[in-house]
């Protein structure tokens, strides 16, 4: 590309470069940044993710040409958006859609890490940066969810700001400092329509770039755990790394091509997935004396919320629901393993990760339950196996007999 | 630039105090944007007390009543309620009302209210703010096996008993709260403001 001195592309080429390095940034992270030969199937969701963001950023600016921010019009104009402006039905679609999606590729990405150790060193930041970025996410998931103004809106925004009620002291003033008013009101749905349409984008814009930053100066882990950048051919290129374009740029597309068939068949045949990408509840106007039968988040936040009702306590609940995101960031130091991928682990560790999955997913299928006595029982096992798999990791990780792991990358 | 000669002491106090005295403006630059979150003058201003005209409660009646934007029920107790009213204690899990923030004084009582019968209780579970249903049949319910009456939190299952008093055993840590109100006349409940002789 950047070669070519001769014509009047080269020489354009060039006289950009030597005033803005387009071409080393692009020879840096795609054509010449080399990832491990052999990702598989779990490596798609990364992509996934940027491509959903795209996703949410384009139909979010759409959506706010026609959308309210205001406590008489937001349910209206969402109404509006869906019936009257020419396919907004779509575009809306297109964004409650993506917001699910991007817990669901966001997830299995999380998965990926916790699987073949992409948080050990020398990725710890990675990690950290990755789970910040998913923070941010809860924050705009949430305050997006507020933003239509039915009934599941306003009482899940009663519900979450309430959990900082929680805090001793200045619990009471926090929660009127979040609100700006002494109930969730029009004060809270405008503030939230600033953070969720510029404040945080930005800040997920930004992190994302760090994330990717880190990532580019350490090297993509790999399903066997180990370094590439180990084993070098005569010209310093890892003997087990590929370029990124064209190898994995065409490998994505076909995830891309595989992840829109099934987006778009939620959007046009299941766009509330039978009241889990969108509530039953939220296609009534909210109505702040009345609060719906079952309150209980959107899917994408159910397991956290089991563990916050498990809890007989408030504040116990809320600390509980904090320490169960706080153990994922703390994970590349609770694993004291010799090696990074699940596959060269002992069988602790693969019994651990099963268990752990499977409480994750159960507490997220209870909190979406009315709840009986069977149900809290259950929610109360996952919640210890949810936080015994952290706490004990440090255990079984380092007293467990690991396989020997290859020199290079294995099929 | 030559570097010989250079004062590194100097220096550090110099960069130390420009960063001190740029932390200290950016923190004054921050307390406008801060403050601005607070409720606005309107916001307070739509605090005002509301007047509800109770005369056709009837006995175990309840009625909701919008103040600042929160239900407050008022329910007519009869006779009934409130003998079960002290057998609950046991159950309870502040049963004597000693959380200072969840009554006025003149409600710190065994009924928690101004006159026995007439209960005022500000709608929102303690726990997470959920609007609590009133649940007046007395006998065993799905939620409770030995019900005297009062209200259940359809969010996270906690249970009051008829004066607003939180069940123990349930999410909510404390009792629900009355506010401050008093009776202009037979008639009427003004929700918002202390009685007369109480101010």
């Amino acid at each position: 590309m950047a070669n070519s001195n001769n014509g009047v592309l080269g020489s354009l080429m060039a006289w950009v470069d030597e005033r803005l390095p387009v071409t080393d940034f692009y020879k840096h992270h795609l054509s010449e940044y080399y990832a491990p030969k052999n990702f598989n199937f779990w490596y798609f969701f990364g992509s996934l993710a940027m491509l959903v963001l795209v996703n949410q950023l384009l139909s979010g600016i759409w959506l706010t040409m026609h959308y309210k921010p205001d406590a008489t019009q937001a349910f209206q104009s969402v109404e509006y958006i869906m019936r009257d402006v020419p396919w907004g039905w779509l575009i809306r679609y297109m964004h409650s859609t993506g917001a699910s999606a991007f817990f669901i590729v966001v997830y299995l990405h999380m998965f990926r890490g916790l699987m073949y150790g992409s948080y050990r060193k020398p990725r710890e930041l990675v990690w950290l940066i990755g789970m910040v970025i998913y923070l941010v996410l809860m924050a705009e998931a949430f305050m997006g969810y507020v933003l239509p103004w039915g009934q599941m809106s306003y009482w899940g925004a009663q519900v979450i700001i309430n959990l900082f009620g929680a805090i001793p002291v200045v619990g009471d003033d926090l929660t009127m400092w979040i609100r700006g008013d002494y109930l969730v009101s029009d004060a809270t749905l405008n503030r939230f329509f600033a953070l969720h349409v510029v404040a945080m984008p930005i800040l997920l814009l930004g992190l994302v770039v760090i994330h990717l930053a880190a990532l580019h100066t350490v090297g993509s882990n790999n399903p066997d755990g180990i370094e590439i950048k180990a084993k070098k051919d005569e010209n310093g290129k890892p003997l087990d790394g590929i370029p990124f374009h064209p190898y994995y740029s065409v490998k994505d597309i076909l995830g891309v091509a595989v992840f829109l068939i099934f987006f778009a068949g939620i959007i046009f045949y299941a766009p509330a997935l039978g009241g889990l990408f969108l509530e039953h509840d939220n296609f009534v106007p909210a109505n702040p004396l009345v609060t719906p039968i079952h309150i209980k988040p959107v899917w994408y936040f159910t397991p956290f919320y089991a563990i916050l009702k498990a809890v007989p306590s408030k504040l116990g609940g809320v600390i509980a629901m904090g320490a169960a995101i706080v153990m994922l960031f703390l994970v590349p130091w609770l694993d004291r393993s010799p090696v990074k991928s699940i596959r060269y682990k002992g069988i602790l560790s693969k019994i651990a990760l099963a268990i752990f999955t499977v409480s994750f997913v159960t507490l997220g299928w209870l909190a979406m339950q009315a709840g009986s006595e069977t149900q809290t029982l259950v929610a109360r096992i996952c919640t210890v196996l949810y936080f015994l798999f952290f706490l004990l990791m440090p255990i079984y990780t380092s007293i467990e007999k690991t396989k020997p792991v290859p020199e290079r990358v294995t099929k | 630039m030559a570097n010989q000669g250079v004062n590194q002491g100097r220096r550090r106090f110099l960069t130390a105090s420009t960063a001190v005295v740029g932390a200290v403006g950016a923190g004054f630059a921050a307390v406008p944007f801060i403050k601005s979150w607070l409720p606005s003058a309107r916001a307070e201003a739509a605090g005002a007390p509301v007047l509800a005209d109770i005369s056709k409660l009837e006995p175990g009646q309840k009625m909701t009543v919008e103040w600042r934007g929160k239900p407050v029920f008022v329910v007519k107790r009869t006779p009934e309620m409130l003998e079960l009213l002290p057998k609950q204690d046991p159950r309870l899990r502040d049963p004597n009302s000693e959380v200072e923030s969840q009554q006025p004084s003149y409600a710190k009582n065994p009924t928690r209210s101004l006159k026995p019968e007439i209960m005022v209780l500000v709608a929102i579970c303690t726990h997470l703010g959920c609007v609590p249903e009133y649940k007046p049949e007395i006998g065993p319910q799905p939620f409770d096996h030995d019900w005297a009456g009062g209200f259940y939190c359809p969010c996270h299952k906690s249970r009051f008993d008829l004066a607003g008093r939180v069940y123990q055993g349930v999410p909510a840590p404390t009792n629900l709260v009355v506010p401050p109100y008093r009776f202009p006349d037979d008639h009427h409940v003004l929700i918002g403001e202390d009685p007369k002789e109480a101010a």
